[in-house]
């Protein structure tokens, strides 16, 4: 399905894989095979979009071949290996359905290049759960937003203007009174800034101290006695306000991206915050957000959890799923050098190549991709949302949006290229 | 290729046929006259087999954002029951949610070759697609859920015609690509929202100053009005709070005639009688039932495991979460379409209230006296995985089975329940309506749930035993379309079926405002939010079948 299109190769409300929030407003122009983002566009969206056409032949220790020989050579790999690993997982629905498919029929262990961060949220899901929402809500509900730890707009640059700042929403009268707070790390620009010019209070401290006042900000939205002044730095009549307007809020949202979470033992913050917002519940409303969404990675947990029942890391060599959070990490498993083999799966950014590692590789990867080390077998393949149809699913986990084919790139898909290794196994 | 089913004793209740021999035709995947001259390709020997049309489950949760919620807050269920790899499988996992691998070969391994996803929101139907066409084997469809949107509440308060909100309904039919339509907690997923904490027939959306009686009438008459086969199905205010027997019998009288189907109909019969203020309402609602013609129901029973629940109403999950077994739990409010709750729950026979939660559902069973407005569900995985069904025909069928099982839950619910007093016992005819005619009719599928002439070639057959449990665990043969995709209860070939769907017509008018609307307050364009065909088609295994809308409905 080629989006509608005029005479002048225009493409209006194109949705995006890469922003993880869904934007579906862009405006693009194709000539031939290059595109550029003319409305609309971000410093996630823009540059992703418009990453030039690269390679569109596959190789062999370098060499230009044929598909079939790239495809042969790789089927030859895992069939060789005793314990393949599929690394990355950057890709669409129908991607992750090849290579989950593809994994069960080799024994290979599955792990998503963010799924060390992503487990910061999963480990809270597989303890405690939470009550979350969804971005539809905070548009039109949200008179509180709580960003916990993360610089938002660095992460999601339009998240403001399309979620926050909005000329309309059905439940507030004026969404430029919303209440934005950070706590943790320190806006990097001024998307947060209220259209009247209102900035967001900013309770600031640093990472490492983010634990402590995120339980501290618990105690007190529970009411507990507490004999301390300050924590972290934020005076304790600070936390107290927020913990207050937490509770006053009609439907306060708490944000976190645990990606910007980077600390030893960061899911007990999340589930602090998780069981916070759950607290709160019992008098008022209030949800959290969680964020990512990039690289289709909640796209891989999605697809993984329905075919699996997990959302990454699955051992398929003893026969069945094995999930194992840990061990199963491509990291942990090279490191050991259980893994001799490596299929790395990136078709959004030609950034997100490869680990270094001495096993044989093969990569599956977005035309243009550069390496430091040429893998042993390269096919380029074409990025899901502009050379071909497809699905990727939003942060808040709900809402997949329908990829489509901008251009005639002649390059294959994640998903054929995958069927077709099985194919010749 | 014709295939020959020869003497097997068919229940087919479409045609009245209770147990008589005959032989099957099967042709290019549809069951045929007896062909004159041909030449027969394969003949199976059916002689003493019970012979039914696959089974169909009109309610169960297994595909959308909520059951893989539910999959990812359980790991531990998983590793109690791997699915292994095998040539022809897939891996997987089992028990209360189920990969969607897994769930497609244990349905067919019990002779099922359908299953309808109740639950679909707008929103997520698209997830609800994508996960059910990982489901082999089986047909799929699913009722898109409305009455907690905001547009609808929106129109509602504004007093828009009936007229529009048809048009509305049949434009969200399309675009999720749904045969049904269903309402949760009807505007109390929106209200819980705003805060409110319960809604009861005639409380008011505090918002839109609506209520659940208004949203009941609205959307069962736009149901019917547009030729939507299968009434509007509904999970009632108040789900398992005891006394919302009234609020059950109150939807009931509110119909006034009106086609309904009130789903896990166990969950909403409960009085407050007895020492624990929680009694069976059973009774009452059976009787309800056989009165009111307009009116079908499932059950949801329960059973006495570990289980998950999943739903749509997230108030009345989020007020249970103090229940979750193992403690977590999740809560969502989406995108200003509905909401979901997940919360995991341990049935336990020596809990009174759960005990008397199977009696009541088991007292509904055989209470209701029309097989054909009553259907076997527990609301998988809710009341129970699916894979409880042939235990629970046992219970239906066998009475000194279902009084030996009595005699072993929580003596004070065995003595609340008349169970003990209860003499029916199902026939296979009954069964057979229950799980095949009477699902297929009410959905509207005219090709499936029977064996004449034309039907598609979905075929169970049985070994009849005493222990009706083991009969219908391990089927000795299920058709899918005609081929054989089960032997001896073990799958022999996975074969993918299609998604049924009904095309209601609408105004095309109604996207002027539901564009305008998508624009202001939702996160996407009204055309990226539309499924397309293509999407359930291009992985070049899935279908769409599209049904006619009833007589009666617009053309």
């Amino acid at each position: 399905m080629m989006t509608e299109t005029n005479e002048a190769g225009i493409f209006k409300q194109v949705p995006s894989p890469f922003c993880g929030v869904g934007t579906d407003d862009l405006t693009i122009k194709v000539e031939d095979t290059a595109i550029r983002v003319i409305e609309n566009g971000c410093a996630v969206n823009t540059p992703a979009f418009e990453q030039p056409l690269g390679d569109l032949k596959p190789r062999v220790v370098g060499k230009k071949v044929e598909l079939k020989d790239a495809v042969d050579k790789a089927a030859e790999i895992l069939r060789s290996a005793s314990l393949p690993l599929f690394g990355g997982l950057a890709t669409d629905v129908n991607g992750m359905r090849a290579a989950l498919s593809l994994a069960d029929k080799t024994g290979a262990i599955i792990d998503n290049m963010n799924f060390g961060a992503a487990l910061r949220n999963f480990l809270v899901v597989h303890d405690s759960g939470w009550v979350n929402t969804t971005l539809a809500e905070v548009k039109n509900r949200a008179d509180l937003l709580l960003v916990v730890g993360c610089d938002l707009e660095s992460l999601f640059p339009r998240f403001f203007e399309r979620y926050i700042w909005t000329a309309d929403s059905m439940f507030l009268d004026d969404t430029g009174k919303r209440q934005v707070i950070y706590l943790g790390k320190i806006p990097s620009g001024f998307a947060s800034k209220s259209p009247s010019g209102k900035a967001a209070k900013v309770l600031a401290c640093p990472d490492a101290d983010l634990p402590q006042v995120v339980a501290v900000l618990r105690a007190l939205v529970k009411g507990a006695p507490l004999n301390i002044t300050e924590v972290g730095g934020i005076s304790i009549t600070e936390l107290q306000r927020l913990a207050s307007q937490l509770k006053k809020a009609a439907y306060g949202v708490v944000t976190w991206a645990v990606s910007a979470l980077d600390f030893p033992q960061a899911e007990l913050t999340v589930q602090t915050l998780c069981e916070m917002i759950k607290e709160l519940n019992r008098s008022t409303r209030c949800s959290g957000l969680p964020l990512g969404g990039k690289e289709g990675d909640q796209t891989s947990f999605q697809v993984s959890g329905w075919q699996t029942g997990y959302p990454s890391r699955v051992d398929f060599s003893a026969g069945f799923p094995e999930y194992d959070p840990y061990l199963n990490s491509v990291e942990s498993r090279l490191a050991d050098g259980s893994g001799d083999a490596l299929l790395w799966i990136s078709t959004f950014n030609v950034e997100k190549t490869p680990p270094k590692t001495p096993v044989r590789k093969i990569v599956v990867g977005r035309s243009g991709m550069q390496f430091d080390r040429e893998p042993e077998v390269f096919i380029p393949v074409g990025t899901p949302g502009i050379d071909h149809c497809g699905h990727a699913y939003r942060t808040d986990n709900v809402v997949a949006v329908r990829l489509r084919k901008l251009r005639e790139s002649a390059l294959p898909s994640c998903s054929e290229v995958l069927s077709a290794i099985e194919q010749t196994l | 290729m014709l295939i020959k089913l020869t003497g097997g004793t068919v229940y087919d209740p479409k045609h009245e046929i209770n147990g008589e021999v005959r032989d099957l035709y099967i042709r290019d995947g549809r069951v045929i006259e007896q062909p004159s001259d041909s030449k027969i390709d394969q003949e199976y020997d059916l002689s003493g087999k019970v012979v039914m049309a696959g089974a169909i489950d009109m309610h169960t949760h297994i595909g959308g954002g909520k059951v893989n919620i539910a999959r990812m807050l359980l790991p531990e269920d998983h590793r109690a029951d791997p699915a292994c790899r095998s040539e022809l499988l897939r891996s997987g996992c089992g028990n209360a949610a189920p990969s969607t691998l897994t769930t497609g070969y244990r349905y067919a391994e019990m002779g099922y070759t359908a299953g309808f996803e109740p639950a679909m929101l707008p929103i997520n139907a698209r997830q609800a697609h994508m996960e059910m066409g990982d489901i082999p084997i089986l047909d799929k469809g699913g009722y898109v859920m409305l009455g907690s949107d905001d547009f609808l509440l929106r129109m509602m308060a504004a007093k828009k015609d009936q007229q529009a909100i048809n048009d509305y309904v049949a434009w969200t039919i399309h675009s999720a690509q749904a045969i049904g339509v269903k309402v949760v907690n009807p505007g109390g997923i929106n209200a819980f929202k705003f805060n409110q904490r319960t809604l009861d027939l005639d409380e008011k959306c505090a918002h839109y100053g609506v209520s659940p009686r208004d949203i009941l009438v609205c959307l069962a008459t736009a149901v019917k009005t547009l030729g939507v086969n299968h009434p509007l199905h509904v999970h009632g205010c108040n789900l398992g709070v005891p006394g919302n027997k009234d609020t059950t019998l109150n939807t009931i009288r509110a119909m006034d005639g009106l086609p309904l189907h009130l789903t896990h109909i166990q969950f909403h019969s409960y009085g407050t009688e007895g020492d624990f203020k929680f009694s069976s309402g059973a009774a009452e609602i059976a009787e309800a039932v056989n009165r009111n013609r307009n009116i079908s129901i499932d059950v949801g029973q329960i059973m006495f495991k570990q289980t998950v629940t999943a739903s749509g109403d997230n108030m009345r999950q989020f007020a249970n979460h103090h229940h979750a077994n193992p403690k977590k739990w999740v809560c969502m409010d989406i995108e200003c379409d509905a909401g979901c709750g997940v919360v995991p729950f341990k049935y336990r026979d020596k809990n009174f209230v759960n005990a008397l939660q199977w009696a009541i559902g088991l007292e509904i069973f055989l209470l209701v006296d029309d097989p054909w407005r009553i259907f076997l569900t527990t609301d998988h995985p809710n009341g129970a995985p699916f894979t409880s069904y042939p235990h629970l025909i046992r219970l239906l069928m066998d009475k000194s089975f279902r009084r030996d099982m009595l005699a072993t839950i929580h003596s004070d619910a065995a003595r609340a329940s008349t169970l003990a007093s209860i003499e029916r016992e199902y026939s296979l005819y009954e069964i057979a309506v229950m799980t095949r005619a009477g699902a297929a009719r009410i959905l509207g599928l005219s090709d499936r749930g029977h064996l004449g002439a034309g039907a598609a070639a979905d075929i169970t057959v049985y070994t009849e035993r005493d222990d009706k449990q083991k009969m219908f665990e391990k089927p000795d043969y299920v058709f899918k379309d005609g081929e054989l995709v089960v032997r001896n209860g073990e799958i022999v070939k996975v074969t993918w079926g299609t998604t049924h769907v009904i095309r209601p017509e609408f105004d095309p008018g109604i996207e002027k405002s539901l564009a305008d609307y998508f624009d202001r307050y939702m996160t996407m364009k009204l055309g990226n939010f539309k499924i397309h065909d293509d999407e359930i088609r291009e992985d070049g295994r899935g279908n769409l079948t599209v049904h006619p809308c009833r007589i009666g409905g617009p053309a």
